[in-house]
C-alpha cells in the first residue's frame, strides 16, 4: 500500500463529498473544529473547503504548537540565545515567531547567536556529546506528539551523566486545552461561538488515545472524531461527524484506527510520566492561563531543567494590542475580523503566532482564504456585468 | 637570500593536490597565486583566451542581440549525489542564459576559496567544471581568483558569468504569458533540492536520489527550432516552481491553473518532502525548465521534449488564465483549489 497517495485519493474524496452533500441538513448550519493546525494545513493544502457544503463551517483550533506559545517563554528563548556559550537547539517552525519587540530566533542567528534548526531531539543530545565545551539547550515545545521524545533524551543524559545538556520544556496538554475552550463563557455562557463537534488530533491521539476525549463527549455533549492528517481522513471525519450530530449522538468515534488505540501508547506515557509532572498552570498564547495544562521536569531530573540551570524568569508579557490571535485561537474571531490581518501582519512579516506555521489559522486563511474571496468577488463582478 | 643574478630556473615544487590546501599565499597575487592558476585553472579550462594569460578576455563578437547573465553559487555540501558546486556553477549559469533561447558562447568564472580548503577538493570541483564546460563547447575564457581567511568562507564560492547570443526571431521573455497558454515543465521537480537537504541531514535511507544539475543548452535548441514563438522559458532554480511561476503570473500580469497530477514528482521526492514537511512545488531544481507556449504550440513542444534525455518526463501542467489578482492555482488532485503562493522565507518543517 502506498501511504502517501491512497489517503489523498480524489475518486474517493469525491464519494465522501457526495456522502455528505446528501446526509447533511440543509436547514441547519453545522460548526466543527478542528483542533490540530495538521488537520488546518490539510485542510487548506488540499482544497478540502471545496468539496464541502456551504453550510459546514470548519473553525480553526488552538492545536498549533508554535501559535500558543505565549510571549513570555518565547523571551526566555531570546535570553538563552543571548548568553555566551550556549548552543540553542530547535525545531524549525519555532524559529520565525516574533517576539514583542521584532526579535525572533532566526534573527538572533544572524547577530551570531548558535541555534541550530533540528527534526528530533536525539540531535541536540548529539550535539551536546559533540560539543562539551558548550552549554546545549533543547527548546522543547508541541503536544504529547514530542513531549515522549524529549523525555526520552533527558533519560539518556542522565545515564551519559551529560553536564552541558538541558531542555527548556514548554510541553502543553490536548485534553487541558479542550476542555479550557469548552468552558470559556463565549461558548459555554455566552452561546456566542457555536460549537457543535471536533476534529479529534492525530499524531496526539497516537500516544494518550481515544479514552480522554469521552469527557468531553459526554460532559459537553459535544462528537468527537479522531482523525489522521491525510485529505481522506478529514473528509471522511466530517462526515462521521455529520452523521453524529443528525443523530443527536455525542460520541467517541476514532476513524484513524491505523493508528489510535483507546489507551494510546503505554510505554510512551509512562516514559513521559517519569521525567515529567503536570504544572499548576501554564500560560497559553490566546487562551490566558490555563490549569493543570502543561509538563515540567520532575526535581529528579532538574540537572537537565534549563528552567532551573540558568534560572530563567517567569515573564509574561501582552500580545500586541492589534494582534486577534487569543480570540482566533479560542474560535471567537475569524482571521478577517482581525484589523492587520494581511496588512501590518502577513507570512513575510507576521506580528501574530497564527500567522507564522503554515498550521495556523492566519496563515492557512491568508494563503487560501484571501484567494477564495477575491474569486468569489471577481465571480460576483462577472455576473452583474451581464 | 638568493642573488637574482644568480637566479636562472626556479624549481617550484608542483602544488600538493593530495594533500595540499588552499593558503592565503595561493590569493595574494605572488608566486603561489601563479601556480595555482597555471597548474589548475589553465591546465583544466584550458582554451586560447585564456591561454593569452592577460586581466581580460579578448573574444570575436557578433551581430544581433545577445545574453549576459551571472550567477553566484554556494552550497553545502560542495559534492552531493549527482553533482557538485562546478558543475552547478556552470549549469547554473548556463541554463540562465539559455532561457531567453540563445546559445551560450563564453563563460567566466570568479573562485573565493577558504583557506584551509583542500586543494584535492578544489581540483575536483575545478574539473568537475571543466568537464561542464566542455560537454556544452563553451569555453571558460576569464576568471579571478581570491582567498579569505579560515572561517570567513563556506570551502569555496564560485560566480560564473555567461554570454550568448539569441537567434533572429526568438523573443522570449516572462511578460509574455497570455491566458489560454499552456505551461510546460520537462521533468520531475524537486530533485536537486531534496538530494542536497537529503546529502546535508545525513538522511540515506530514501535510496539513491541525485541532483538533476544538467545544462539544458540542447533542449532548449531543439524546442525554439520546433516552436519559435515559446513565449517564456524559466528555470525553476531556488523557490522551486512555485516561486518561477508566480514571477511570471506577476510580469505577464496573469494567473494560472495548475493541476497537480500532471506535475512529475519522483516518489523518493514526495516521500522525502513528506518526512521532512517540505512542499515539493517549492524546493529547487537545477536541470528542468518551465515553458509557457500557444495551446497550438503545446503538444509538438511536448512531443520534442519528451524525445529529449533532458525532457524524457516533460508535461503539461496547466494554463494560464485571465486574473488581475495574478494568483496561481493549483487544482489538487484531491478534487480541491488551493493557492501556491510565494514562498515565505524559508521553508521549515512544521512540528507535527
Amino acid at each position: 500500500m502506498k501511504y502517501i497517495d491512497a489517503f489523498r485519493d480524489g475518486t474517493l474524496a469525491r464519494k465522501i463529498a457526495a456522502k455528505i452533500a446528501i446526509e447533511i441538513n440543509p436547514n441547519r448550519d453545522y460548526y466543527l473544529m478542528e483542533f490540530c493546525g495538521g488537520h488546518t494545513h490539510a485542510i487548506s493544502r488540499y482544497g478540502i473547503a471545496d468539496l464541502l457544503p456551504d453550510n459546514i463551517h470548519m473553525i480553526h483550533g488552538p492545536g498549533c504548537p508554535v501559535c500558543v506559545l505565549p510571549m513570555g517563554r518565547l523571551e526566555n528563548m531570546i535570553q538563552l540565545a543571548r548568553m555566551p556559550g550556549v548552543i540553542l537547539c530547535s525545531y524549525g517552525d519555532l524559529l520565525r515567531i516574533p517576539t514583542a519587540n521584532g526579535h525572533s530566533l532566526l534573527k538572533m542567528k544572524a547577530q551570531g547567536a548558535d541555534i541550530r534548526m533540528i527534526y528530533s531531539s536525539a540531535e541536540a543530545l548529539k550535539i551536546a556529546r559533540q560539543n562539551p565545551q558548550n552549554q546545549v539547550v533543547f527548546l522543547a515545545i508541541g503536544f504529547e506528539t514530542t513531549t515522549a521524545p524529549s523525555a526520552d533524551v533527558i533519560k539518556q543524559a542522565q545515564t551519559l551523566g551529560l553536564t552541558n545538556f538541558t531542555v527548556f520544556c514548554n510541553h502543553v496538554l490536548t485534553p487541558s486545552a479542550i476542555s479550557h475552550i469548552l468552558q470559556s463563557p463565549e461558548i459555554r455562557e455566552l452561546g456566542l461561538v457555536r460549537l457543535d463537534g471536533f476534529i479529534g488530533p492525530a499524531h496526539v491521539s497516537t500516544i494518550i488515545g481515544s479514552a480522554p476525549y469521552e469527557y468531553f463527549a459526554q460532559e459537553f455533549q459535544k462528537p468527537v472524531v479522531i482523525a489522521g492528517f491525510e485529505p481522506l481522513d478529514v473528509m471522511q471525519a466530517i462526515l462521521m461527524l455529520i452523521r453524529q450530530l443528525n443523530d443527536n449522538r455525542a460520541e467517541v468515534e476514532n476513524e484513524f484506527t491505523r493508528a489510535v488505540l483507546p489507551f494510546g501508547n503505554l510505554k510512551a506515557q509512562m516514559l513521559v510520566a517519569e521525567v515529567f509532572e503536570l504544572r499548576r498552570s501554564f500560560e497559553w498564547r490566546g487562551l490566558g492561563v490555563v490549569p493543570y495544562s502543561a509538563l515540567r521536569i520532575k526535581s529528579n531530573f532538574s540537572d537537565f531543567d534549563a528552567e532551573h540551570r540558568f534560572e530563567l524568569p517567569s515573564l509574561s508579557i501582552a500580545d500586541n494590542k492589534a494582534c486577534e490571535c487569543g480570540a482566533i485561537l479560542r474560535g471567537v474571531k475569524h482571521p478577517r475580523d482581525c484589523k492587520i490581518f494581511g496588512t501590518a501582519c502577513t507570512p513575510e512579516n507576521p506580528v501574530g503566532s497564527c500567522m507564522v506555521s503554515s498550521e495556523g489559522a492566519c496563515a492557512a486563511y491568508y494563503r487560501y482564504g484571501r484567494f477564495r474571496e477575491a474569486n468569489n468577488h471577481c465571480n460576483k463582478s462577472h455576473m452583474a456585468n451581464h | 637570500m638568493q642573488q637574482p643574478g644568480k637566479r636562472k630556473t626556479v624549481y617550484t615544487r608542483p602544488l600538493d593536490f593530495k594533500k595540499g590546501r588552499v593558503e592565503m599565499a595561493h590569493g595574494s597575487g605572488g608566486r603561489a597565486m601563479t601556480q595555482l592558476i597555471e597548474q589548475l585553472f589553465m591546465r583544466s579550462f584550458d582554451n586560447a583566451f585564456l591561454s593569452q594569460m592577460n586581466d581580460q578576455a579578448i573574444f570575436p563578437g557578433y551581430s544581433g542581440r545577445m545574453v549576459m547573465s551571472t550567477d553566484s553559487h554556494v552550497v553545502t555540501p560542495l559534492f552531493f549525489p549527482g553533482g557538485d558546486i562546478g558543475y552547478l556553477s556552470v549549469h547554473g549559469t548556463v541554463n540562465d542564459v539559455v532561457m531567453s533561447g540563445a546559445e551560450p558562447c563564453y563563460l567566466s568564472a570568479g573562485f573565493i576559496l577558504e583557506e584551509g580548503l583542500p586543494l584535492s577538493d578544489l581540483k575536483r570541483i575545478v574539473e568537475s567544471m571543466a568537464a561542464a564546460a566542455m560537454e556544452i563547447a563553451v569555453p571558460i575564457i576569464t576568471g579571478d581568483t581570491k582567498v579569505v581567511e579560515r572561517g570567513s568562507g563556506d570551502g569555496v564560492f564560485i560566480t560564473t558569468t555567461g554570454i550568448g547570443k539569441v537567434p533572429e526571431g526568438i523573443h522570449i521573455s516572462a511578460e509574455r504569458a497570455k491566458p489560454g497558454d499552456k505551461i510546460l515543465v520537462s521533468g520531475t521537480i524537486g530533485d536537486h533540492g531534496i538530494a542536497i537537504m537529503l546529502a546535508r541531514e545525513d538522511l540515506s535511507f530514501y535510496g539513491t536520489l541525485e541532483s538533476d544539475t544538467a545544462s539544458l543548452h540542447g533542449l532548449v535548441a531543439t524546442m525554439v527550432r520546433t516552436a519559435p514563438d515559446i513565449h517564456v522559458l524559466r528555470d525553476p532554480t531556488r523557490g522551486g516552481l512555485a516561486a518561477a511561476l508566480n514571477e511570471i503570473a506577476q510580469q505577464s500580469g496573469v494567473g494560472m491553473m495548475l493541476y497537480e497530477k500532471s506535475i512529475p514528482i519522483k516518489e523518493q521526492v514526495s516521500a522525502a518532502c513528506e518526512f521532512l514537511g517540505f512542499d515539493p512545488l517549492y524546493v529547487a531544481n537545477e536541470g528542468k525548465l518551465i515553458a509557457i507556449c500557444s495551446s497550438e504550440d503545446a503538444d509538438n513542444l511536448l512531443a520534442v521534449m519528451n524525445a529529449h534525455p533532458l525532457g524524457r518526463d516533460a508535461a503539461i501542467i496547466g494554463e494560464v488564465i485571465e486574473d488581475t489578482h495574478s494568483f496561481v492555482q493549483m487544482e489538487t488532485r484531491f478534487g480541491g483549489k488551493r493557492v501556491v503562493d510565494w514562498l515565505s522565507g524559508d521553508q521549515l518543517p512544521r512540528i507535527c
